[in-house]
């Protein structure tokens, strides 16, 4: 399958407009259909196509495997972060309202969403493509 | 609400969760998985939940796919009984 020129140009051409798309779910999940769940595998999708078109091994070894674990560790930080947060300043868990009127300045709680919805994307992402690169064959030692 | 669409919705996904439990091949129930998927994201959203479809699309049609069918490719492909 990999040397197929076919699969391997059209995943080159879809795998940005996937990412793009999963983007713009993740931003927009606050006013409409989707979120961080959504978006980040979604975009987790792009990498398994990826892995599909490219093999295993050159896609891991561009993302850089050992970075999955950071990643997730990040957005479960920028999560419980913005969450401790509101807490800090005299809020509920995730209560945005708190910040915005301790800070003063005028919807930031959209903003605040979005870095949310940002982290729960991140994090999804990480998780969902070490999943897919531990499950799926090695190219060599393929049962 | 289409009456009609919805009936034959409805037959097609039990068609297919009824195939996907007899059928020998593991990896041809895999991907009649992926239809019977397909089919209830079409049901979600002509029931105006649009965000269970989404998650239903992505998840069920995307992502399970992918994980059966490497599941499939690291053990055998036909059920012996």
């Amino acid at each position: 399958m990999r040397e197929n020129v076919v699969i391997r140009t059209i995943s080159r051409i879809s795998v940005p407009f996937i990412q793009v798309f999963a983007l713009y779910v993740i931003v927009h999940g606050a006013v409409g259909a989707g979120g961080g769940f959504q978006g980040g595998v979604a975009f987790a999708a792009s990498f398994i196509l990826m892995f599909i078109a490219f093999g295993l091994s050159g896609v891991e070894k561009r993302l850089g495997k050992k970075w999955l674990m950071v990643y997730s560790i990040i957005g479960i930080a920028i999560y419980a972060g913005i969450g401790f947060l509101c807490l800090a300043a005299g809020g509920n868990y995730l209560e945005y309202g708190a910040i915005e009127s301790a800070v003063g300045v005028a919807h930031l709680h959209g903003y605040l969403i979005d870095a949310v919805e940002m982290g729960i994307g991140i994090t999804v992402m990480a998780v969902m493509v070490s999943i897919i690169s531990d499950v799926m064959d090695r190219d060599g030692e393929s049962p | 609400m289409i009456w009609d669409l919805d009936f034959a919705l409805l037959l097609f996904m039990i068609i297919c969760a009824i195939a996907a439990i007899t059928v020998r091949d593991l990896l041809h129930a895999a991907v009649i998985l992926a239809a019977y998927s397909l089919i209830m994201t079409v049901l979600w959203s002509e029931m105006n939940a649009v965000d269970v479809a989404f998650t239903e699309a992505v998840v069920g049609a995307g992502v399970t796919t992918v994980l059966f069918i490497a599941a499939i490719a690291r053990t055998e492909r036909s059920s012996s009984d």
